[in-house]
């Protein structure tokens, strides 16, 4: 058994009502107990769908748990098939009808329903929601590829064609990197032969092999599809995943190799902002800003690279709950000298945030939770992801236009450089004192400094649950190393605290670290100054 | 006063439609989610599937950023291979957790789907962990699966694991009245100053704020149901010698008047006591909803089941606003608990009980209803559609019992009504869902 306060993933049928939502002409049969059907406010509610998921739930109870739960099943399977008459079916069990094993698939076989039934196993105890995406998408274009098409050699002048394939329900930001990346091939004078689960139905599935190339946008959906792809078809895919303007540039050097065209009239026209930006004066004061990346690995290896290479950031920590990818992240934090985290426990993140104190939080939603709590500033890079990251406006995080929201989006929560560069030289403030917020965003919440261990006399502007909480964190973070922390002189406290808060916490930690080193039980002022000496080499 | 005896029979006898299908509905495990806010040294651990997990945390949605008392025991295979392993398991988890959150007082551990059907006996459970850390814990445990449980039912599952615990109290006393299920603070304060200026007490409220200070109970009690889900903690109750006070549930006016009268009567309060006791705040409330009568008078309005509560509130609908009944769907009908409730609805209801979504969509499709009481997978939809909901959800998470909250609970209804008028203009572009299809108009009245 595993306490979990937080889950980064559903469990991986909700991976299969993805892959359903996203598709045309699909019905999802899921034998699943009364209550499960909470997974449709996911699509109704987050992505705020303006139809029902395409899912019959049998919704069994106890009292049917004594009767036949079989029979149940193949009723509600025959219903469905009545009254949506789709296309194609998907039948699988939740969890809980996993372990009663009515076996989905046989039963649905014995119905003998004129259209192709693609029967799931996913195991619940074992896999998560993207696994369930990625097995249900790879079982559908299995099944319902039509193995006969093949694609006929190009003649010289003929265009290139490509599927698109990954966006799925649900997906972050799925729907608006589908229509930059769309248009990026179609600039490129490639057509698109499927774009799929999104949009796709079993028709335009069994073409699919009508194509030269694959676009894989999400790996943690198609890697496995476009895997087969490859082996029945013989179509290669991309590797690059373009997010961010530098690997905008090589997914498209990418896709120009595989689809035989020049793309320098497309890079040369590209609309991008975001490296101008970058080197604008105004972002000056971003370099070397320290950063805490985690999310899904195919976000996580992006954002690490933007940070490093077109922000000028530090890349002190990175992480992911994709296990399936954990090669591909523990490789991008090599690039970086850092080890990576691969953990779905939420708390294992909050320690280790808590413990480098980087100046930036690049996470998912739960990371905004943990950055909350202990006064970082965050940005929202990869689901799982609320309704506010579903939003109204075209904001992709793929191609040009995606490196420029990215800018946009990161930077937004730091505080702007004045600002900053004032708090460094004047305290006290009334209004614009160390601890409130920046004030470009309001500036009236006020946030932990760089939570004090053993602080006497804790500042009375802050919110001493907040303050609490966040020395709970370190506290906690520091236990786990098991490691005796020197005390703080009251007067290199009170020098600690002239620290724009930014940064407090790190000078916090080195000169800890440095008392610890040293074999000292006091830190003065003195050891202040020579650990700041020390790290600064 | 309101004359609570109705001029005809109401719905006492009325025919039910009893269905059985797929149902949109949730399991009692969302109980959780403010049983935890009102119990503030409780904890629920659920011990079930990262299903469980991601089901609180969906429903919870943004409130599980303020640390939350909640937690899931997640099942994995390696516990599913044998069960002696399991108990370890959770004996682990909880030891870690009541290490990290000391401040607890009191631990549910939570059954779910996945643990009922491979029988993991929580109750021995909690009896070995209630006595590994007694005194600083209890520990007691049941079951908010969906197999057992619907929505609200989780909080009647809950109340009646706490029954047993309650501290017995004196049989020689004199009569005591408690007030059994969860209503917010503010509602709680509004009846425990009525009570006193009627002159009854003392008076305790079920679920209390605090886990320690659980109210007594024995044959001198008599308990009033605030919530209409709690047949088994009435049943519990009941068994130590507490004697339920029958009342419809006090919502509305007329529902708040006849709920305290009940309790006037059992405590042998005079005519005149009462009227001067609730006369302020029942004339407040009249004048207030007589100005929002005009906004839902006439309106159809059609419930899905979700909550139990779906009767009482159809009922303060058509006799305090004159709103007409298209369906009101219950996942569960209580007939005795539900007696008042009935008498008081219009004659000819159409009352169901339990669901096969699709046929209660076709239904209300066919309806065509002003307005449709429903939960958040069929809200949207049905909006797309044309029609005008409210999510059911929201009467369980806003204070709608008792007089001043009367033209709230109204406003709830009237709100997606005026809603809809304000917003001028079709609802082209709303079906440009995920699926990607295309923008087409709707139809919309």
């Amino acid at each position: 058994m595993q306490l979990t306060l937080w889950t980064y993933e559903g469990p991986p049928h909700v991976g299969a009502m993805r892959i359903a939502t996203a598709m045309k002409g699909v019905h999802y049969v899921l034998h699943a107990p009364q209550g499960d059907t909470y997974a449709d406010l996911l699509f109704t509610m987050i992505e705020r769908d303006a139809k029902r998921p395409p899912v019959t739930y049998t919704t069994f109870q106890a009292r049917d748990l004594g009767g036949d739960t079989a029979e149940l099943f193949k009723n509600a399977a025959r219903e469905a098939f009545e009254r949506f008459a789709p296309q194609a079916m998907m039948v699988g069990s939740s969890c809980t009808a996993e372990l009663i094993q009515d076996d989905p698939g046989g039963l649905c076989k014995a119905l003998d329903l004129p259209v192709p039934v693609v029967a799931l196993e996913l195991p619940s105890y074992q896999r998560k929601e993207n696994w369930g995406a990625a097995e249900t998408f790879y079982q559908m274009v299995r099944q319902l590829a039509d193995t006969s098409v093949r694609r006929a050699p190009r003649e010289a002048g003929q265009r290139a064609r490509c599927n698109i394939l990954g966006p799925a329900a649900l997906g972050f930001r799925h729907r608006d990197d589908l229509r930059e990346i769309t248009a990026l091939l179609t600039d490129m004078g490639i057509d698109i032969n499927v774009t799929a689960p999104l949009g796709a139905s079993p028709a335009d599935i069994a073409r699919i092999g009508d194509a030269d190339f694959n676009v894989v946008l999400y790996p943690e959906i198609a890697s496995v599809a476009a895997g087969w792809l490859k082996r029945t078809f013989g179509q290669p895919s991309t590797k690059v995943v373009p997010i961010g303007s530098g690997a905008t540039r090589d997914f498209i050097a990418e896709v120009a190799a595989l689809a035989g065209v020049d793309a320098s009239t497309v890079l040369d026209n590209a609309n991008a902002r975001a490296p101008w930006y970058a080197r604008s004066v105004d972002s000056t004061y971003l370099t070397s800003k320290r950063v805490f990346v985690f999310g899904d690995a195919t976000h996580v290896v992006a954002a690490a690279r933007i940070a490093q290479d077109e922000m000028g950031f530090t890349v002190v920590g990175l992480g992911t709950y994709s296990r399936e990818f954990a090669r591909e992240v523990r490789e991008a934090a090599a690039l970086y000298g850092v080890d990576a985290l691969i953990s779905d426990d939420y708390l294992d993140v909050e320690a280790r945030i808590a413990e480098l104190q980087p100046e930036l939080v690049l996470g998912s939603q739960m990371e905004r939770h943990i950055a909350k709590r202990l006064g970082i500033p965050c940005a929202v890079i990869s689901a799982p992801v609320h309704v506010q990251d579903f939003p109204a406006r075209y904001s992709p995080q793929m191609g040009f236009e995606g490196a420029n929201v990215l800018f946009d989006t990161w930077v937004h929560p730091l505080m702007m450089g004045l600002e900053e560069h004032l708090i460094g030289m004047f305290r006290g403030d009334a209004e614009f004192h160390e601890d409130a917020a920046p004030s470009h965003l309001g500036g009236s919440v006020s946030r932990p400094a760089a939570a004090p261990i053993s602080a006497p006399d804790s500042e009375p502007e802050l919110p001493e649950a907040v303050a609490a909480q966040a020395d709970a964190a370190i506290a906690a973070a520091a236990d786990s190393s098991a490691q005796v922390v020197a005390t703080w002189a009251a007067e290199a406290e009170k020098e600690l605290r002239k620290i724009p808060f930014f940064v407090r916490g790190k000078a916090r930690r080195n000169t800890e670290t440095y008392a610890r080193d040293k074999g000292l039980p006091v830190i003065t002022l003195e050891t202040l100054y020579d650990a700041k000496a020390h790290f600064s080499r | 006063m309101i004359p609570i005896r109705a001029a005809s029979a109401g719905c006492s006898d009325a025919p039910v439609l009893r269905e059985r299908g797929q149902r949109e509905v949730f399991c009692g495990l969302t109980g959780i989610i403010w049983l935890h806010r009102k119990i503030q040294d409780a904890f629920f651990l659920v011990v079930g599937s990262r299903t469980c997990a991601h089901l609180i945390q969906s429903a919870a949605g943004v409130m599980i950023f303020a640390e939350p008392r909640f937690a899931t025991a997640i099942i994995d295979e390696r516990d599913l291979a044998g069960l002696a392993d399991c108990n370890d398991e959770l004996d682990r988890v909880v030891t870690r957790l009541i290490e990290r959150r000391p401040e607890i007082k009191l631990l549910f551990l939570v059954g779910s789907c996945p643990s009922e059907v491979i029988k993991l006996d929580l109750s021995r459970a909690a009896q070995r962990l209630s006595n590994r850390f007694n005194p600083g814990v209890r520990v007691l445990n049941y079951s908010g699966s969906g197999i057992e449980t619907t929505f609200t039912q989780g909080e009647d599952a809950c109340l009646a694991s706490l029954v047993p615990s309650l501290p017995a109290s004196d049989k020689a006393a004199p009569a005591e009245l408690m007030v059994v299920g969860t209503l917010a603070d503010v509602v709680e304060d509004q009846f425990a100053r009525l009570f006193q200026q009627l002159g009854i007490g003392p008076v305790r409220f079920f679920p209390p704020r605090q886990a320690t200070q659980l109210p007594p109970v024995g044959p001198n009690t008599r308990f009033l149901l605030a919530q209409p889900f709690l047949a088994d903690t009435a049943l519990a109750l009941e068994a130590r010698g507490a004697q339920r006070l029958a009342a419809p549930f006090p919502l509305g006016v007329e529902g708040t008047t006849a709920w305290l009268q009940a309790a006037a009567s059992a405590f042998g309060v005079s005519a005149d006591t009462f009227a001067r006791a609730t006369a302020p705040a029942r004339e407040r409330a009249a004048a207030a909803l007589a100005r929002q009568r005009s906004q839902l008078a006439g309106q159809r309005i059609f419930f899905f089941p979700d909550s139990q509560l779906e009767i009482p509130l159809a009922r303060f609908l058509s006799r305090e606003l004159g709103m007409s009944l298209a369906e009101v769907g219950t996942p569960y009908l209580h007939r005795s608990h539900m007696a008042e409730e009935l008498a008081l609805l219009p004659e000819g209801t159409f009352l169901s009980e339990g669901q096969d979504v699709e046929k209660q969509l076709d239904r209300c499709r066919a309806a065509q209803p002003d307005i449709v009481v429903c939960g958040l997978g069929l809200a949207n939809p049905l909006e797309a559609e044309g029609l005008t909901t409210k999510w059911a959800i929201e009467l369980v998470f806003t204070p709608i019992q008792g007089y001043e909250q009367a033209p709230d609970l109204a406003e709830l209804f009237a709100r997606p009504l005026v809603r809809r008028t304000r917003l001028a203009g079709p609802v082209v572009g709303a079906v440009a869902v995920a699926a990607g299809t295309q923008p087409e108009a709707l139809p919309c009245n």
